[in-house]
């Protein structure tokens, strides 16, 4: 085997692996641009994960299956939209919580499922990868030359501002972390419906949390998080890859050592752009001070 | 005072077309606080009406009340001879009201049509800043607010960035412009301009309601003025028809005297020696370039300056706060180049920080304990590992009253006071144990008459005491008022030191970065 097709065969797999990271990062990249960090990914994409299984395994359908996993997502970052937003908790503790939430409860929900391969599987470089990069791409041109984006990026950096201008800061934070959750869920749907079709506890096995890594790797920005989501790929499939030559541990740690690496840059080098939204991780409270 | 012979001469009922707005009867309470007590004004079409008060006298309340901020208990807001209810923002900006509040609410990292844009509601969906670039730029020249919309707001100096604010309500087409202390960040020179921008909106019959507590822009810039005081109105008079001394009465309740205690001649030894400093802000530049001066005992050295010349920077090298790339700092005969803020402190230098609820106090912590943060580790605050809290409750109830500040109690966490008795528990705390070196940076930033009358005095009384002050303000009177000596910061440099008698206009260039 020559070694371009090895390249070429090690990109594909990079690829295949960084769908759901993209996915789950353009998510993420949206809730945190609105100020909401959710932790949460890892459990959203388990729960997506087992419903699209699910709902393909009965229905036969794996689009069917995906959509059942946005929505199932969706309803999972409602519960950290209600306890960071409304209630104000600390963002960090209720995303945690949701993660072991839904570990738990996809492993509970899923004891019947356990091991069967999906009969009617969706080829995995079939739809979601050139839709992944398609919806980074709207999703860029949505951020930075619309109203809504102005609208989300502010709330992100300056509730105070936004509330101040009349615009409903808990509804854009909702419909934010909402619609990441959606699109983790979807994320967690392709692992089970394309990339390995079939349903195992625990089948995630931390890809929510390169996601959490990724969205900062690519400084909030769905462009970068195309490049981003292939490299984090790659590096993770390699990791399999060469685990004759190489254990796979230090190639794993990968992801997150380029995140420490790249807020390390972002904090010495202040290129502005690369910072995190001023209001991250911030409950917003009207006339507060 | 409480008389009603004037406002029976005005029509205080919207009765003419010419009131615009009417505020009627409106209360609000806070916890423990009666922040507006049955508050009744008008305000007309093509009016600058100035709302004088001390802190905490409910001007900020009432206008947040105007602005949805806040929910009335009582009353009722009529605009256009209807009443309206205002349970949001976005309903006060329907209803034509717009607000310039103190502390800008401006998103840093976008530009200034961004900034604008995020308002209107008749941006196009795409590419919206295009638009709105060219309305900016029809406003500016309109009014004589020029800005470029590009900028990030971040790269603009403060008087640029209240333009911004102005714009982004008057393009939300505000008919009634609300301005919270506007003056406080500005120049002189910048606060002219800005009374010809409000006498521009005046002219083309908007309203302009300007909150402040200095008495001479009211008379500069005002038609009617309002005077609040303790939640209450206590007048609304025709500025023609005001003066200076009978304002400040009703705005304090008792007479007040414009006049500091007279300096005493002569100096003391230097306290504070400053050798060709240099410092880096925050983003790696030298933004101190060479500074040197002798502060010595029983004297206040000035320090003049528009924001963001390297005063912020200076005064935290001299506290230990940031670095000292080069130079030499010799405090109390010590080179202190090199010292932590903690043994600064422990050595008896005394700071009074710019961003008093930021670095001045821990706001979820009570009175009490912010009143020791400075000796918490010493008897008879603690003895060994253990606090003794019996103690430092009778010290912070001796600073209470010594110092005159308005606590429910010494339990109260320090964030729920006024800006005014936040600053007040900061002095007490510094200068209590007899500092011979005070550092303040703008002591008296956005408080009131009396508050800034007792602060001065405190200074000036420490001066007497053979302490050294270094006092740095953007607020030229009060360096005209308190220093012996003024030096200037133009660009990071000192570019000169003048006596104290020395007038404004020649402050006021040097601070425009010309030599004179």
């Amino acid at each position: 085997m020559g070694v371009v097709d090895w390249i070429l065969g090690v990109l594909v797999r990079g690829m295949a692996l960084g769908t759901p990271l993209l996915w789950g990062a353009l998510g993420e990249i949206y809730a945190e641009r609105a100020g909401v960090v959710n932790l949460g990914v890892e459990g959203m994409m388990i729960l997506g994960a087992f419903f699209a299984f699910a709902a393909a395994q009965v229905t036969g359908h794996p689009g069917l299956g995906l959509l059942v996993a946005a929505v199932i997502g969706g309803m999972a970052a409602l519960l950290h939209a209600f306890v960071s937003v409304t209630l104000r908790a600390n963002q960090f503790v209720s995303g945690l919580a949701l993660s072991m939430l839904g570990l738990g409860l996809a492993g509970l929900l899923g004891r019947g499922w356990e091991g069967f391969p999906l009969s009617n599987p969706l080829p995995e470089l079939s739809i979601l990868p050139p839709l992944g990069v398609l919806l980074a791409v709207a999703l860029w041109a949505l951020l930075y030359h619309t109203r809504w984006g102005i609208i989300l990026r502010t709330v992100g950096e300056s509730p105070a501002a936004a509330d101040a201008m009349g615009i409903d800061v808990a509804l854009v934070r909702y419909l934010a972390v909402v619609f990441g959750g959606m699109l983790a869920g979807v994320a967690g749907g392709f692992l089970s419906v394309a990339y390995r079709p079939s349903w195992t506890e625990g089948m995630t096995g931390g890809i929510g949390w390169i996601v959490v890594a990724l969205a900062i790797f690519a400084s909030w920005d769905p462009l970068r998080a195309i490049g981003a989501a292939l490299l984090f790929g790659t590096l993770f499939h390699l990791s399999f890859r060469l685990q004759a030559w190489i254990p796979p541990e230090p190639l794993q740690m990968m992801p997150f050592a380029f995140t420490i690496l790249v807020l390390a840059i972002a904090a010495r080098w202040g290129a502005r752009a690369w910072q995190a939204p001023a209001a991250l991780g911030l409950p917003y409270l009207r006339g507060e001070r | 005072m409480h008389s009603a012979s004037a406002p029976s001469a005005l029509p205080s009922v919207p009765s003419g077309a010419s009131v615009r707005l009417a505020v009627k009867e409106i209360s609000k309470t806070f916890p423990g606080v009666v922040a507006n007590d049955r508050v009744t004004l008008d305000v007309r079409r093509g009016e600058v009406h100035a709302l004088l008060g001390e802190n905490g006298a409910g001007k900020t309340t009432l206008m947040n009340i105007l602005y949805g901020i806040y929910q009335p208990d009582a009353g009722e807001i009529v605009i256009d001879g209807r009443e309206v209810r205002v349970r949001s923002p976005r309903d006060a900006i329907a209803h034509g009201v717009g607000m310039v509040p103190q502390h800008f609410l401006l998103v840093r990292r976008h530009t200034v049509a961004e900034n604008v844009a995020l308002g209107l509601s008749g941006t196009r969906f795409l590419l919206p800043v295009r638009g709105v670039e060219m309305q900016i730029n029809a406003f500016a020249d309109r009014y004589g607010l020029r800005v470029d919309p590009h900028a990030a707001v971040w790269h603009l100096s403060i008087s640029e960035q209240q333009r911004v604010e102005i714009l982004k309500a008057l393009l939300r087409g505000a008919e009634i412009l609300i301005l919270d202390e506007p003056t406080s960040v500005l120049t002189p020179q910048e606060a002219t301009q800005l009374f010809g921008v409000l006498r521009r909106m005046k002219e083309e019959g908007k309203s302009v309601i300007f909150i402040t507590h200095k008495l001479d822009e009211v008379l500069a810039a005002a038609d009617r003025v309002t005077v609040m005081r303790k939640g209450r109105v206590i007048d609304t008079v025709p500025v023609g028809m005001a003066s200076k001394p009978q304002l400040a009465r009703m705005m304090v309740g008792h007479d007040v005297d414009f006049q500091l205690p007279a300096r005493r001649p002569g100096t003391g030894a230097p306290a504070l020696v400053v050798e060709d400093l240099w410092v880096q802000g925050d983003r790696g530049l030298p933004v101190v370039r060479g500074v040197s001066f002798v502060l010595h005992r029983q004297e206040i050295l000035g320090i003049a300056g528009v924001a963001g010349n390297g005063q912020r920077e200076l005064v935290e090298a001299l506290t230990g706060l940031r670095r000292v790339e080069r130079g030499r700092v010799t405090a109390l005969d010590r080179d202190v180049s090199r010292w932590s803020p903690r043994t600064m402190s422990k050595m008896g230098v005394a700071h009074i920080p710019e961003e008093r609820i930021r670095m001045g106090i821990v706001p979820p912590m009570s009175v009490t304990e912010n009143a020791i943060l400075r000796r918490y580790e010493e008897p008879p605050f603690s003895r060994g590992p253990l606090m003794d809290y019996v103690s430092a409750t009778r010290f912070a109830q001796q600073l209470i009253v010594e110092y005159s500040i308005q606590t429910p109690s010494p339990r109260t966490p320090a964030r729920l006071l006024s800006g005014g008795n936040i600053q007040k528990l900061i002095l007490a705390r510094e200068l209590s144990h007899r500092p011979d070196l005070i550092i303040a940076a703008h002591p008296t930033y956005g408080l009131d008459v009396s508050t800034t009358d007792r602060i001065h005095r405190l200074l000036l009384q420490r001066r007497d005491d053979c302490a050294a002050v270094l006092l740095v303000s953007e607020d030229l009177d009060e360096i005209r008022a308190l220093a012996d000596r003024i030096g200037v910061m133009y660009g990071g440099e000192l570019v000169a030191v003048v006596p104290a008698g020395t007038d404004r206009e020649t402050v006021g260039l040097l601070m425009a970065g010309q030599r004179v």
